[in-house]
């Protein structure tokens, strides 16, 4: 007889209680490695362009390397931002209003100023 | 209010407070920290490119407040926390995948975390400061 409470179908599925399986982190994990490059190529980038004027600046943004880098640098940086965030609100807030209003909050400023680094980035490189 | 409901005032399993603080608790705590400022970070950068994009003159505000006091500071504080969440994000992504376990490994790396990020992040903010 099966020992198991669960039902085979459950088993087999294997997204626990909270619905998703090991989704968050599988993806927490993909965006770090993703990171690691960029990551150390912006670093680089900050450190060596820190006395640039504001021409070479746009320059550098608006070249195509550093544009699709940077957006990526961005936006895997949000994505994994929120995913960690996510996890800290969980396990420090206890009232559970507060938790999904901070949670949802967290989203919706990670997607609003992804959105708009990706819209400034693309003005700067294509002449906007 | 049913017994099933009535508040249990057990006492709690010891927490963090009284245990003696070691290089592999604190170094978790760090990183969670760590974590939650390049949060704020990453929202920084995104300023960055929107001020590079808004005009010179919104530029050379954020450019002038980057090049203060303050924003050498936050620059250097930015640089330990994304150094630090890096290296000690690889040590993480290894006990992902199962290795450094032995507590005798988790302080070698744990240390090499410590000296890599100080490091790191003095040589690139000596670097930064000088091309303000």
């Amino acid at each position: 007889m099966n020992s198991d409470l669960r039902s085979p179908l459950n088993r087999a599925r294997g997204l626990g209680s909270a619905k998703s399986g090991v989704h968050h982190f599988w993806v927490q994990r993909l965006t770090a490695l993703a990171l690691i490059p960029l990551v150390i190529w912006f670093a680089i980038s900050l450190v060596t362009m820190s006395g640039a004027d504001y021409g070479m600046v746009r320059t550098w943004i608006g070249s195509p390397v550093a544009m699709v880098l940077l957006i990526l640098t961005i936006v895997i940086g949000l994505h994994h931002g929120q995913l960690g965030l996510q996890v800290v609100i969980e396990d420090y807030v206890h009232n559970d209003g507060a938790k999904l209003a901070l949670i949802v909050a967290v989203k919706f400023i990670a997607v609003l100023f992804g959105l708009a680094a990706v819209v400034a980035i693309m003005r700067i490189g294509f002449g906007g | 209010m049913s017994v099933a409901n009535r508040p249990v005032h057990r006492p709690l399993s010891p927490h963090l407070q009284v245990y003696r603080p070691q290089l592999t608790s604190m170094l978790s705590i760090l990183h969670r920290a760590t974590g939650i400022a390049l949060s704020v970070g990453v929202l920084y950068l995104a300023v960055w490119v929107m001020c590079a994009s808004a005009g010179p003159e919104t530029y050379a505000k954020f450019q002038g407040f980057n090049s203060s006091i303050v924003g050498r500071f936050v620059l250097g504080g930015w640089l330990f926390c994304m150094f630090f969440h890096l290296f000690n994000g690889i040590r993480h992504l290894f006990w992902d995948a199962g290795y450094g376990f032995e507590i005798k490994d988790a302080y070698r790396s744990g240390w090499l975390v410590v000296v890599a990020s100080l490091v790191v992040t003095a040589i690139s903010w000596i670097v930064g400061l000088r091309l303000i």
